[in-house]
């Protein structure tokens, strides 16, 4: 499923999307950027509530699909210009960080 | 002989929040070079770790990566305080990041074992006071002939 279809499927909103028809293959949850950078698949949905800019580099070089701001997270100021112009899609999901999960099981 | 190839970069000590350009734009390099994409990203995540180090705790340093036909080597050296005890440093979860590190995410303790993770050679030469030189590498698989 690509990551444009997610957001039809599960409810989400894109505050980046740059690469919506990247191929996403599963899901990692995780905050602490240097955990999600050496357990993260390449390709996977990355689940976060972090939200500034080094989250871009971390979905860039751990290669994820992208990156769902769980908690209704928005992304720091400049953080959505940044993920436009670095091919990194942001999605946001108002629901927790398992809920959403939840959803993305049902849609994958 | 096999042909070199190799990039430097200077890391900016004072800005946290671009830490990570010098990462990036090897991973580019390395895709333009037809690297395979998982040794791509062991590198480039390996790379990142060590400039955040750099950042935080060293005021910046210089970033080398160089290819060759059998590994892609990164180099890091900064002028930094030093690790006074590598094997402490080593240990998953320690870490001496300050909080405001912490709260943007970084600083659990879980940069230098996932470079040791990601790449298959690491060295750390370091003398506490006058700096800290990392070397890396990653191996390319064989050509077939």
């Amino acid at each position: 499923m690509t990551v444009k279809q997610l957001i039809d499927s599960c409810g989400f909103t894109a505050a980046a999307l740059p690469d919506g028809d990247r191929e996403v293959s599963g899901v990692y949850i995780g905050d602490l950027l240097s955990w999600v950078m050496g357990r993260a698949g390449a390709d996977e949905a990355w689940i976060t509530i972090m939200s500034n800019r080094n989250i871009v580099a971390v979905a860039t070089l751990a290669d994820t699909a992208c990156i769902i701001l769980a908690e209704g997270v928005v992304p720091d100021e400049g953080v959505a210009a940044l993920a436009a112009e670095k091919g990194v899609n942001i999605l946001q999901s108002p629901l927790s960080a398992y809920e959403t999960a939840l959803r993305l099981r049902d849609a994958l | 002989m096999s042909d070199e190839l190799s990039f430097r970069f200077d890391v900016d000590g004072d800005n946290f929040t671009s830490a990570g350009q010098a990462s990036v734009q090897v991973k580019k390099d390395l895709r333009r070079l037809g690297i395979d994409p998982e040794i791509i990203r062991r590198v480039s995540i390996a790379m990142y770790e060590g400039e955040i180090n750099m950042v935080i705790h060293a005021g910046g340093g210089v970033a080398e990566v160089r290819v060759t036909e059998e590994a892609v080597e990164i180099i890091l050296a900064d002028n930094g305080p030093g690790i006074a005890d590598i094997e402490q440093a080593m240990q998953a979860g320690f870490s001496t990041a300050p909080d405001t590190i912490r709260s943007l995410g970084f600083g659990a303790g879980m940069g230098l074992p996932n470079m040791k993770r990601y790449t298959d050679y690491m060295d750390i030469q370091s003398t506490v006071g006058v700096g800290t030189t990392i070397t890396m590498r990653v191996n390319l698989p064989e050509e077939e002939e």
